[in-house]
């Protein structure tokens, strides 16, 4: 009889391949262990020859490197807190791969520390009066609430706040789903689901004004509400095709995670892909909109600078690469759930969600600089190296100690055997 | 001898003194049993048949083997059609028929227009979902021969249903029913076809109907 098959073949190709749920792991001789561990090395050597080699340009470059890295392991965290929040099944057998993207964020606690040595040299608010007065020409000095709000030690202070939160938070939604692997009890994921609804607010509130203090205030009298949502779509984008790429790499070959990530779960992955790569658009093309509608000088003013100066072409490139072909190349069913196109939808977007942190930090640090125009530089490759590197480092080890699916969640089996209609 | 011209296909299977059959109707106690039925039954070579139940069950399009669905075509293609049609008619008012100068821009400033090409874009997709799904389903349709059979009204609770058309060229009157039951049909019954689907050419009657055999019910092996 060759009866049930469907009902029970996510079931019965997880019998095929033997694997048991309870020991799924990443083995230290691992090639991607084993990889990441000379990424670390990798990326230190590359931090110390950025810092030593690099002139005032190594600041802006590693701003863009680690806003590109913190962004994905940002978008780990919002990526568990929804999962969480909305109780949902499907992604259960995914989430680990998110939570081990989001334990990284003490790393980035650690790396901000170049952004607080070059503050003087990265935002012309906090630059010594004389040489501000000097760069910011067209600017004049800030008055008001922008003078209070950015000031070096309020601004530090905040940072702090943000990262800290970020990584308790972080590692403490990662410690406690860890710790149910080990002793399963089903009420450590109520208390999950409880503890992420204030969670989705602190991420909230403190990506907006982390990517206003960070990003936006590069240009200190241009403003723009939506930018911490364009942040945090772009953040989306990262982390889902993060996880897209993790979990191809541990299911291909018989990995891991073979048997159980399956198309399905590739699927829903790529239409939470698709979805944000629209929803990226929408929020980036509804900034560009409104201020192209109003026409007002301190607001076109930022789009001014990545119109010009050889600037134009990378901004028409950010459109096209993170929207327009994405949205075709992403509507088909079997794209998604094929692991071979869909990850090179995945690999494709991140390397334009780069391309767009870039265009968000470099037109705006660089305009009051000896070379405000578009002009790709060594140390934006080296300091990419760098950070990557080590978050690379980080991401490996924490998947190298510990199970790489949450093996006790009371959704695992639905997830296992999920299908979509 | 009674072959209609042109109509053999949706012809039922007319025995010349029996009623005309739909199909057959098997009624299935669980989502399993009905998902085993309809892959045997495709295995077997059927291609008319389709599987009735409550809720959606997994997995059975791949157990029916089903083609997939036209819809999303019918989406993207006005989809499109709507977005393009959205900016083309932005594009003639504010250029041809009722220029006007809005805030110094030209009359042609298509990011304003954009937020209206997605709307009708949106409409457009929205309309050949809903179209393209009436379409594809025969939709509406007022009355189904299925209906005749007072078992079936459970297919909205409790029970699950496979019913085999006539019209596949694999249907018998015995063997069809003989074979779901031994897919293990709770109950089996042959529809009959109360009004049937295109006129047939009037070929009765002198005299009267034979005696009727009594449909097969609950398999007739």
């Amino acid at each position: 009889m060759s009866g049930d098959r469907g009902m029970g073949e996510t079931g019965a190709a997880r019998d095929r391949v033997g694997v048991d749920v309870r020991q799924v792991s990443l083995p230290a001789d691992h090639p991607l262990a084993k990889l990441s561990l000379g990424a670390a090395a990798v990326g230190a050597v590359a931090l110390v020859a950025a810092w030593a080699l690099g002139g005032p340009r190594f600041y802006s470059s590693y701003l863009t490197a680690y806003l590109f890295f913190l962004t994905l392991a940002l978008g780990g965290l919002v990526f568990v807190l929804l999962q969480f929040v909305t109780r949902a099944g499907w992604s259960v057998a995914v989430r680990r791969l998110a939570e081990h993207a989001m334990g990284t964020l003490p790393l980035f606690l650690v790396l901000f520390v170049p952004v607080l040595l070059g503050l003087g040299k990265l935002y012309s608010w906090a630059a010594p009066l004389a040489e501000a007065a000097e760069a910011g020409g067209e600017h004049g000095a800030l008055t008001g609430s922008k003078a209070f709000w950015l000031q070096p030690g309020f601004f530090v202070a905040r940072a702090a706040v943000y990262l800290v939160l970020w990584s308790a938070l972080g590692w403490w939604l990662r410690r406690e789903s860890i710790g149910q692997d080990r002793r399963p009890d089903p009420g450590v994921t109520r208390k999950l689901q409880i503890a992420s609804a204030p969670g989705l607010v602190i991420f909230g509130v403190t990506v907006t004004l982390a990517s206003f203090d960070w990003v936006m205030s590069l240009d200190p009298h241009w403003y723009s509400t939506i930018f911490g949502v364009y942040v945090f779509s772009g953040a989306v984008v990262g982390i889902l095709a993060l996880v897209v790429l993790l979990a191809v790499a541990l299911e291909r070959r018989r990995g891991p995670l073979a048997g159980i990530v399956t198309p399905e779960h590739y699927h829903d992955l790529g239409k939470l892909l698709f979805g944000f790569v629209v929803f990226w658009a929408y929020i980036g093309f509804s900034q560009f909109m409104l201020i192209w509608y109003g026409n007002l000088p301190e607001e076109t003013v930022w789009y001014r600078h990545r119109f010009e100066d050889g600037w134009y072409p990378v901004s028409v490139a950010v459109a096209v690469g993170c929207f327009v072909v994405p949205f075709f190349f992403l509507l088909g069913r079997d794209v998604k759930r094929h692991r071979l196109t869909l990850s090179a939808a995945a690999i494709w977007l991140l390397v334009f969600h780069y391309v767009d942190i870039y265009w968000l930090v470099m037109p705006s640090a660089l305009v009051a600089g000896p070379t405000p125009g578009f002009s790709p530089h060594w140390l934006d490759l080296l300091t990419l190296v760098a950070v990557g590197g080590l978050f690379a480092g980080a991401l490996g080890r924490l998947m190298v100690g510990s199970a790489l699916i949450p093996v006790a969640d009371p959704r695992l089996a639905e997830s296992l055997s999920f299908e979509n209609m | 001898m009674t072959e209609a011209r042109g109509a053999v296909e949706r012809t039922p299977s007319w025995d010349g003194d029996r009623p005309a059959v739909w199909g057959a109707l098997a009624e299935f106690d669980t989502p399993g049993a009905l998902l085993h039925a309809a892959a045997e039954v495709r295995e077997s070579g059927y291609e008319r048949f389709d599987a009735h139940s409550p809720f959606p069950v997994h997995g059975i399009e791949r157990a029916m083997r089903l083609k997939r669905s036209p819809v999303p075509w019918f989406v993207l293609v006005l989809g499109l059609g709507g977005a393009a049609a959205g900016m083309l008619l932005q594009w003639w008012v504010s250029t041809d028929a009722y220029p006007l100068v809005i805030s110094g821009k030209p009359f042609f400033s298509w990011p304003a227009f954009v937020p209206i090409m997605f709307e009708c874009g949106v409409l457009g997709g929205a309309l050949g979902a809903v179209f393209g799904f009436l379409a594809m389903a025969r939709l509406p349709r007022h009355h189904h021969p299925l209906f005749e059979s007072s078992r079936f009204e459970r297919m909205g609770d409790d029970a699950f249903f496979l019913s085999i058309e006539a019209s596949d060229s694999m249907f018998d009157r015995q063997r069809t029913p003989a074979l779901l039951s031994d897919l293990g049909a709770r109950h089996v019954e042959l529809v009959e076809l109360i009004e049937p689907i295109e006129p047939i050419e009037p070929i009765e009657p002198e005299g009267a109907p034979a005696e009727r055999d009594a449909a097969p019910q609950g398999g007739a092996a």
